[in-house]
């Protein structure tokens, strides 16, 4: 059986849409220096690394060789994982099952983008296959576009009820001095902004941005000395279900983050998220995601998310405040995107979170979203189980 | 700790371009020949890692076009961008954690589709090297030259490894080039970047290889021989050529020396009885025996003059023809480790070394070996 797993601290960089100021390995270093600053350990104490990005973002192959002057990998173990928008899920994974194995106690994640680098769009097109789905369907846009097309016309959503997930996340990142975005807008600032792809606007949208974020797992044992105020990874999941267009249901709900979600739930013994959830830090690229998906994660019955936005229940100060950070509308370093709601989960855990700290958090969930309506799980709690 | 099997293997052929397949067709054949060899259905597989580089396949998120192939359908998936060793790394791990029973891990790599010294001078600094010309070849000429000058290897010694590999090559049906050469023929053929010469270098190829891990438990029920890891190790050496002692080989050393501690391996030579080794150009196999410890440091020419590495030798290395014979990249280390189970069961058909009981597999990523895997595998 494997070793029980807790996050014992972060690190982030300060998002910018371009860091000129430094290069991927420097960026990557400022994360990592604050995750060791964060844990009060040294480059000595980690036992092995994992990193992700998305290649063709800066156009630098084999990023796990390049980067060991960053990361501190230099005559370290290191390897790296990727799987797209989810890659940030996907290397707080790696570090889990990598802690869990037995194998080495402490591990350092890493995640990064530095999208300025990147024309990001070219770059994304190319995941679909180039026959058949590259010249119908592809990017990042065009199929959240039929997505919430889909949902509007099946619930009576309307663009002001999504203008209300940007409106949220974005006024929660003013307090966050990390997120890139940290100006306040408003409904209207929403619907007057430039259409992108019917119905999304630029508002709706995430940007993208430079940044890394770092976050240590450590095992069992390790963990506690590290941190009197451990964040235990209770379970995980995944589902990278669609490879090609006819593969999605154009049906109004997140079909993997069901899945998953639902795995996770069970492995925990959650009933009623909504209750027993303290706070979600999700992987919400675009504000009608904000709506369909938190019905697909099972806080509300089909079609009743715009209620629950409105009357405040994800707000801070809600009974579930969900992206306390300012979420992905407010800062998208892709790589890293999933793995900063990670971080940002464990820290309201662990009471880190300062001015964006919620209230007495003893269960938080974080999703990563990706390749093409693939979903992530991480849950954690204050409590090891 | 809990101990973990390779419970089944499958490869496709290697080949220099597989017109009809495409990356899944690949992925679908290597996977539904694991599973048949492990006697399992898809259903029995807990979770999947697949292996795969976004620049060798012309796509971001390379592992969005296997997904259905490799059966990861509702199931808990990753994907490791690196060599297949590392795949196996990670997919035991994810076992060891206690999270699942069993992984598949497959990997693909189509050489065709891609411009090879393109692909691998972006592994280079933007800056101040690519410009350079730096790529696989070039830099690996540099490590080989740097290695060869501090201990006076010679460059016959080199083709020696390209003459046994390749006649290695003959008894394997999945290898892409077997040929009957000779040191002259090596030596005559085209310089490509001194001192690496077409027959000194590994070809470019497509294929796809899969193994199925089991924790104890599942092992013991599926009906295939398991091959146990019993060591594992993985270390990156320093990014900057400058920066590193390019004829000298610490991750690799350190790398093996975790993997030989957990296999309680401690005379490598003596208690190896079959290598399969990343000979991504001929001198590697001469650096790696001596990083895998085979041989004293510098010894590595003199290792191969000796007949040790043969076939009939002390410890035959890359009995498979290696990778000189067939080089699907990120695939190569997967097949070390297919090529050792293969050996271990007693299944390796007329390239079958004797009494084999410890093998090791071993693969590297990045630049000269720069990030190393060690994998120690026992019956």
């Amino acid at each position: 059986m494997g070793k029980r797993v807790a996050i014992v601290g972060s690190g982030q960089t300060y998002h910018k849409s371009a860091r000129l100021d430094v290069n991927g390995i420097e960026l990557i270093h400022e994360a990592v220096t604050r995750a060791l600053e964060d844990t009060q350990l040294t480059l000595k104490d980690i036992d092995a690394v994992v990193i992700g990005n998305m290649d063709h973002f800066e156009g630098i192959n084999y990023v796990d060789t390049w980067s060991v002057d960053g990361a501190g990998a230099c005559l370290k173990p290191i390897f790296k994982v990727t799987t797209g928008g989810t890659t940030g899920s996907t290397v707080a994974m790696a570090g889990y099952y990598t802690a869990a194995s037995g194998l080495f106690d402490t591990v350092l994640a890493i995640g990064w983008e530095k999208n300025s680098e990147s024309d990001t769009t070219g770059a994304i097109i190319t995941a679909f296959d180039p026959i058949w789905d590259r010249p119908a369907f592809a990017g990042a846009v065009a199929g959240l576009a039929v997505e919430a097309s889909v949902y509007m016309h099946q619930y009576g959503v309307t663009e002001k009820d999504a203008a209300r997930v940007s409106v949220r996340d974005r006024r929660h990142a003013t307090k966050n001095p990390h997120a890139h975005l940290r100006g306040e807008i408003s409904v209207d600032d929403v619907l007057n902004s430039p259409m992108l792809s019917y119905p999304i606007k630029l508002l709706d949208m995430c940007p993208r941005t430079d940044g890394a974020c770092a976050v240590i797992f450590a095992a069992e044992g390790r963990a506690e000395k590290i941190t009197d105020k451990p964040a235990w990874v209770w379970a995980t999941a995944t589902r990278h279900n669609y490879v090609y267009i006819g593969d999605w249901e154009p049906t109004a709900g997140l079909k993997t983050l069901e899945s998953a979600s639902r795995e996770v739930y069970q492995k925990v013994g959650i009933r009623e998220p909504l209750k027993e959830i303290d706070v979600m830090e999700l992987y919400l690229p675009y504000s009608f995601a904000g709506l369909s998906w938190i019905e697909s994660l099972g806080l509300c019955g089909k079609g009743e998310a715009p209620r629950l936005l409105w009357d405040g229940v994800t707000d801070m100060g809600g009974e579930l405040p969900i992206n306390p950070s300012g979420g992905v509308i407010s800062c998208n370093p892709i790589g890293a995107t999933a793995l900063i709601r990670v971080a940002e989960a464990a820290m309201q855990i662990q009471g880190k979170a300062e001015q964006h700290q919620v209230p007495d958090v003893k269960v938080a969930l974080a999703t990563g979203f990706g390749g093409c309506f693939w979903s992530d799980i991480m849950i954690m709690g204050k409590q090891i189980k | 700790m809990e101990r973990v099997a390779v419970v089944g293997v499958g490869q496709t052929k290697y080949e220099r371009r597989k017109k009809g397949d495409s990356f899944a067709d690949m992925v679908f054949e290597a996977t539904s020949k694991a599973l048949q060899d492990a006697r399992m259905t898809i259903k029995e597989i807990d979770n999947v890692v697949t292996v795969s580089n976004d620049f060798w396949d012309g796509r971001t998120i390379s592992s969005m076009a296997v997904m259905d192939a490799c059966g990861a359908y509702e199931k808990n998936v990753s994907t490791v961008e690196g060599d297949g060793t590392f795949g196996v790394l990670y997919g035991m791990m994810r076992i060891l954690s206690g999270s699942f029973g069993t992984t598949l891990v497959v990997a693909h790599c189509k050489g065709s589709e891609s411009v090879s010294s393109l692909i691998t001078n972006g592994m280079f600094d933007p800056i101040y090297q690519r410009a350079l010309g730096l790529d696989a070849i070039t830099s690996s000429a540099l490590q080989a030259r740097a290695y060869m000058n501090r201990y006076g290897i010679r460059e016959e010694q080199c083709a020696r490894v390209s003459v046994k590999n390749h006649g290695n090559a003959k008894n394997n049906p999945f290898a892409q080039i077997p040929l009957n050469i000779t040191v002259k023929e090596v030596m005559a053929s085209r310089m490509l970047s001194d001192p690496i010469k077409l027959l000194d270098a590994s070809p470019i190829s497509d294929g796809s290889a899969a193994v199925i891990l089991a924790d104890e438990k599942r092992a013991e029920k599926i009906d295939q021989q398991p091959i146990w890891i019993k060591g594992i190790g993985h270390c990156a050496d320093a990014y900057f050529l400058g920066d590193r002692d390019l004829a000298e080989c610490p991750s690799l050393e350190a790398a093996a020396k975790k993997a030989y501690a957990m296999a309680g391996i401690t005379d490598p030579l003596k208690e190896i009885d079959v290598a399969e080794i990343y000979d991504a150009f001929s001198y590697m196999e001469l650096l790696w025996s001596e990083g895998l410890g085979f041989c004293g440091r510098g010894e590595g020419g003199k290792f191969v003059d000796s007949g040790k590495s043969r076939m009939e030798g002390k410890l035959p290395i890359n009995p498979s023809g290696g990778v000189l014979s067939a080089h699907a990249v990120l695939v190569a280390g997967l097949a070390r480790v297919c090529e050792c189970v293969l050996q271990l069961r007693g299944d390796a058909g007329a390239r079958q070394v004797e009494g084999v009981k410890t093998a090791v597999a071993q693969g590297i990523n990045g630049p000269c070996g720069q990030s190393q895997c060690v994998i120690v595998l026992g019956n």
